[in-house]
């Protein structure tokens, strides 16, 4: 008696679990259809109705590379990302393995002040940190788009707990050959954590990329905009051109999205650290 | 604060190489020596940026508070100024009551959304990894991007949203961003939209956590599905829910991503309704050269996450959310 009700009240819920998400979908999906969409379309339908352009136009994209140096921007976010991320990995895996493992006078107090230092948010810390940016004389430089955020407590927390349940056999192996420390970090222990490594550097290189704030407020000079801040001001002066607008978006929005969706699994996985083992 | 090492340091040397027995204590003690040294020269990098970028400024911060620095190099100490100006201005007050409402707003949205999202993906669902990926795509593109993607799409009048809108017989849709009772809701709405894929992946996360028995006995016990959710797996997702609770409590106090939206969006407009702290205080400094004071609202709002961050803390024992209840 019971059986059919119950295969029938699976089969509705199935029904409403399929709806849901496909509602959802849409919603999550559709803005960046959109922005797609609005980037192909000219200047007479842009403000039209319809997803698929009429008139497909690659106008726009060429636009936006001839109005603004923004060739330059991407090669600039490129560079910032690139550097950021190397820096945040690696120094912040050495200082990780170091808190985990090796022993030395002060390493719990250290650990304490890194920890405290980890919901420090930006925009907090953003006008002492613009002040001792300039005292350092790096406002306008590339040292100062990159080294203020290539030093957070994240890098460090994150690999830490990596690193505390890492197999400790691996590291003795190494140790009866007589390596150095640093040549034992660098030769077996960053080999061996190299999955979340790439998880840590995916997410630092996306997270850098679409930073805004700090390269706002520290590059002034039009040669050292990023791509955030050059697609915003390139906003406020062709504001009501939303079809140069979108393309500008496009094209700052394509490499995330594509590294997205190359590496979602490492992505997936460090999210997935940061809340677990957090 | 509690230092949680798994391993005790003891056992270590059974895996030193053999040799004669006075040998090999010196050679344990040479060996403890080089593993201090390596130990401070590696963490030694890191600690002096985090000094330099981080702390630093912290401290600055609290100091210029005090001052009425003007960012030109004049700084002139002023003792609690600021502060007494901080309790009688209008904009001061107003930009804590739009925080506080885009936190309160923010976060069990968030919550909400990015559960429902985990559920479906988590349980039988056709294309998972399809709903997986779409739910997450607004994350991977920059905020920048997103504030004008939807200024384009909320657009006065010929924007997608009000077309939708008057096609569903909306004669007159509003200005969503040009109304100070919308735009403060747009803006906490995109913010949600953006971040409910990430969450949605920490949430998934404790939800596989949950062992397969233990629903299964749920079943077997009779329990359908809303019994299932709010007696097994909400109380076992617990340790999850308040890692998400806490990380956007501190990201929407700290406006972390409303900033760029703002920005983008709004110029904390119309009339201040979306003028966030952190906002306002990006405006007094960068804007009306007022260094001093905007270090001092920065205080405050540091003294706020300091206070949040340290009750997480407590609760959970030293940053441990697993094994928190």
């Amino acid at each position: 008696m019971t059986t059919p009700t119950r295969g029938r009240g699976a089969r509705v819920g199935r029904a409403v679990r399929l709806a849901l998400a496909t509602v959802l979908a849409a919603v999550q999906l559709f803005p960046l259809l959109w922005m797609l969409s609005g980037a192909f379309k000219d200047a007479a339908e842009i403000r039209g109705a319809a997803l698929i352009p009429a008139n497909l136009t690659l106008d726009n994209i060429a636009e936006v590379f001839t109005r603004i140096p923004y060739a330059r921007f991407l090669l600039n976010s490129l560079l910032t990302s690139v550097v950021v991320t190397a820096l945040l990995v690696f120094l912040g895996s050495m200082a990780a393995y170091a808190l985990a493992r090796l022993r030395f006078r002060g390493r719990g107090a250290l650990f304490g002040v890194i920890f405290a230092t980890l919901m420090v948010a930006m925009p907090v810390i953003l006008v002492p940190l613009f002040m001792v940016v300039a005292r350092l004389g790096l406002v306008n430089s590339y040292a100062g788009l990159i080294l203020p955020v290539s030093f957070t407590a994240f890098p460090i927390f994150l690999m830490r707990q990596f690193y505390l349940q890492f197999p400790r056999d691996l590291e003795e192996a190494a140790d009866l050959d007589g390596c150095g420390y640093l040549r034992r970090f660098v030769r077996v222990v960053l080999p061996l954590s190299r999955s979340m490594l790439a998880a840590l550097a995916v997410t630092t290189f996306l997270s850098t990329w679409n930073s805004f704030l700090w390269p706002l407020t520290v590059a002034r000079e039009a040669e050292l905009w990023v791509v955030q801040v050059g697609m915003s001001q390139f906003q406020t002066q062709y504001g009501g051109d939303w079809n140069l607008v979108m393309a500008a978006s496009l094209v700052a929005a394509v490499p995330t999205l594509a590294l997205f969706l190359l590496l979602q699994r490492q992505i997936v996985e460090s999210v997935k650290a940061s809340g677990l083992k957090g | 604060m509690v230092d949680v090492h798994p391993r005790p340091a003891a056992g270590r040397p059974t895996a030193a190489p053999g040799g004669p027995r006075g040998r090999r204590h010196a050679g344990r003690r040479e060996r403890e020596h080089r593993e201090e040294v390596a130990g401070l020269l590696f963490v030694t990098p890191a600690t002096l940026g985090i000094a330099v970028f981080v702390l630093l400024p912290m401290v600055l911060a609290l100091l210029l508070g005090f001052t009425d620095a003007d960012g030109f190099g004049n700084v002139r100490f002023t003792g609690a100024e600021n502060y007494r100006r901080l309790l009688t201005d209008p904009l001061f007050w107003s930009s804590m009551r739009t925080t506080a409402l885009y936190v309160v707003v923010f976060v069990p949205g968030v919550y909400v959304v990015a559960l429902t999202m985990a559920l479906l993906v988590n349980g039988a669902l056709p294309a998972r990894a399809f709903f997986r990926t779409a739910f997450f795509a607004p994350y991977a593109v920059s905020l920048v991007v997103v504030g004008l993607v939807w200024r384009y799409m909320l657009a006065d009048s010929t924007g997608v949203v009000a077309q939708a809108l008057r096609g569903l017989g909306v004669d007159d849709p509003p200005s969503f961003l040009g109304d100070p009772g919308w735009a403060l809701w747009c803006v906490a709405l995109i913010s949600i939209w953006f971040f409910v894929g990430f969450y949605m992946i920490i949430l998934l996360g404790g939800l596989q956590e949950i062992p397969t028995e233990t629903l299964e006995a749920a079943r077997l016990d009779g329990a359908g599905p809303w019994q299932t959710l709010w007696s097994v797996v909400l109380p076992m997702l617990r340790p999850t829910t308040f890692f998400v609770l806490v990380l956007t409590s501190i990201a929407g106090l700290a406006g972390l991503q409303a900033f760029d939206l703002i920005f983008v969006m709004t110029q904390g407009g119309p009339a201040n309704s979306t003028s966030m702290g952190v906002f306002y205080i990006y405006q007094q400094a960068f804007k009306f050269n007022n260094v001093g004071y905007a270090s001092a609202m920065a205080t405050v709002y540091a003294l706020a996450l300091l206070a949040l961050t340290a009750i997480a803390f407590r609760i959970t024992r030293g940053g441990r959310f697993d094994h928190a209840d």
